[in-house]
C-alpha cells in the first residue's frame, strides 16, 4: 500500500508509513543538519518530529533550505 | 570608525548590513561580504534543488557572519508567517526580515498584510525587521506591534534610485523608538552615506553591491561611505541657506580705485 504524496511540487509514490525524515533522507542535496526546513500542508513540522510525522496520502510537502537573496 | 548600535539586545558593530541576493557565485559574494565588514546577512528560504553546488550557510559561517533569514517572494501574512517559521527552523534563529510585497512589478510592502504578519511573529517570539515602505505612520504602527527595528525603502528594491523622500526618511528616523535600517534603493556609495546622515542606523544592501560591475570595490565603497556619512552626521552640518554666506572676511580687502578712498 503506497501514498501518494507532493514534494516541492512533484508527485511522488512512497510505501505507506514513509515519514518526513525518510523523504528528506531521499532528497539528494539535503543538507545534513543546519540550514534545511519541512512544512507539511502549510505547517512547520521541527525537525524533531520528523521521524514520527507519517505522511498522508495527498499530503503536500515543501522542503526549503537556505539561498542567497534579499 | 562607526560606534556599535544594539537590535533587540544584540550589539552589531557594522552599520552595513549585506543582502545576498544577485551575486553571481559564492566566491564574489565571499570577497564582497569581507570587503563590506557586514556582521549581518540576508538569505532567503526557497526549494531544496537537487542540482544546487555548495551551500549560501557555508560561505556565511566560514565569514562568521550572523544569518538574518528574509520572507522575500511572499505576497500575503500567511505565506510570510509560515516562512519565518520555516527560517527559524532551518537556521535556529528567531530574527526575521518581514517582506510582504504587493506585487511583482513595484515589490512594493503590501502594508496591511505586513503589520498583520508582524503583529502575528511578534507574538510567537520573532525578533521581527520589516521591510517598510517610507510611510512615518506605518513605521510607527510597526513599531506599536512590537518590531525590533523598522526598514524603510529609499526606493524600490533593486532600483538603485537612492531616497527618493528624503524628508519621510528623517520623520521616520525622528520619531523612532528602535532602529531604522535604510532597506533598498541604494544605488551607489553616496546613497548610502546620505542614509546615514538622514539618520538611519544602518544601511542594507545588495543589488546595488552584487549587481555591480566590481562587487568587491563597490562593497568597500559603501562600507566607507557608512563611515563617511556616519563621521559627517556625528559633525554637524551647517545649515542650508538660499543665499550665500562668503567664508572669507571682506575686512581688509585691498581698494584698487584711487577715486574711492
Amino acid at each position: 500500500m503506497n501514498v501518494s504524496v507532493t514534494v516541492n511540487g512533484d508527485r511522488r509514490e512512497l510505501p505507506a508509513g514513509a515519514t518526513v525524515a525518510s523523504v528528506v533522507a531521499s532528497l539528494p542535496n539535503a543538507p545534513e543538519g543546519r540550514g534545511v526546513a519541512v512544512a507539511v500542508e502549510g505547517e512547520v513540522v521541527p525537525r524533531a518530529r520528523w521521524s514520527s510525522t507519517a505522511l498522508n496520502d495527498g499530503a503536500n510537502i515543501e522542503v526549503v533550505v537556505a539561498v542567497q537573496g534579499g | 570608525m562607526t560606534t556599535p548600535f544594539t537590535i533587540a539586545g544584540r550589539q552589531l558593530s557594522s552599520r552595513l548590513i549585506l543582502g545576498t541576493g544577485g551575486f553571481t557565485n559564492h566566491e564574489v559574494l565571499a570577497a564582497a561580504l569581507e570587503a563590506s565588514g557586514a556582521e549581518l546577512c540576508t538569505v532567503a528560504l526557497r526549494r531544496l534543488d537537487p542540482a544546487a553546488r555548495g551551500s549560501i550557510l557555508d560561505v556565511l559561517d566560514a565569514a562568521g557572519v550572523e544569518v538574518l533569514p528574509n520572507t522575500a517572494g511572499c505576497y500575503t501574512a500567511r505565506d510570510a508567517i509560515i516562512t519565518a517559521q520555516l527560517a527559524r527552523e532551518a537556521f535556529g534563529t528567531d530574527w526575521i526580515k518581514l517582506e510582504v510585497i504587493g506585487d511583482d512589478r513595484t515589490l512594493l510592502p503590501d502594508a496591511v498584510e505586513l503589520v498583520t504578519a508582524a503583529e502575528a511573529l511578534v507574538d510567537d517570539g520573532f525578533v521581527v525587521l520589516p521591510y517598510t515602505t517610507d510611510d512615518p505612520i506605518l513605521a510607527r504602527r510597526l513599531e506599536d506591534v512590537g518590531c525590533a527595528a523598522v526598514m524603510p525603502l529609499g526606493s524600490p528594491i533593486g532600483s538603485g534610485m537612492g531616497i527618493r523622500n528624503p524628508y519621510n526618511i528623517s520623520i521616520v528616523v525622528e520619531r523612532a523608538g528602535v532602529p531604522v535600517i535604510l532597506d533598498a534603493g541604494v544605488g551607489t556609495a553616496s546613497d548610502a552615506a546620505f542614509a546615514i546622515e538622514l539618520g538611519c542606523d544602518a544601511v542594507l544592501c545588495a543589488s546595488a553591491i552584487s549587481r555591480a560591475h566590481d562587487p568587491v570595490a563597490m562593497a568597500t565603497g559603501i562600507r566607507l561611505a557608512v563611515e563617511a556619512g556616519w563621521l559627517a552626521r556625528g559633525a554637524g552640518r551647517i545649515p542650508r541657506r538660499r543665499y550665500a554666506e562668503a567664508s572669507t572676511p571682506d575686512e581688509g580687502l585691498p581698494v584698487f580705485d584711487s577715486a574711492s578712498q
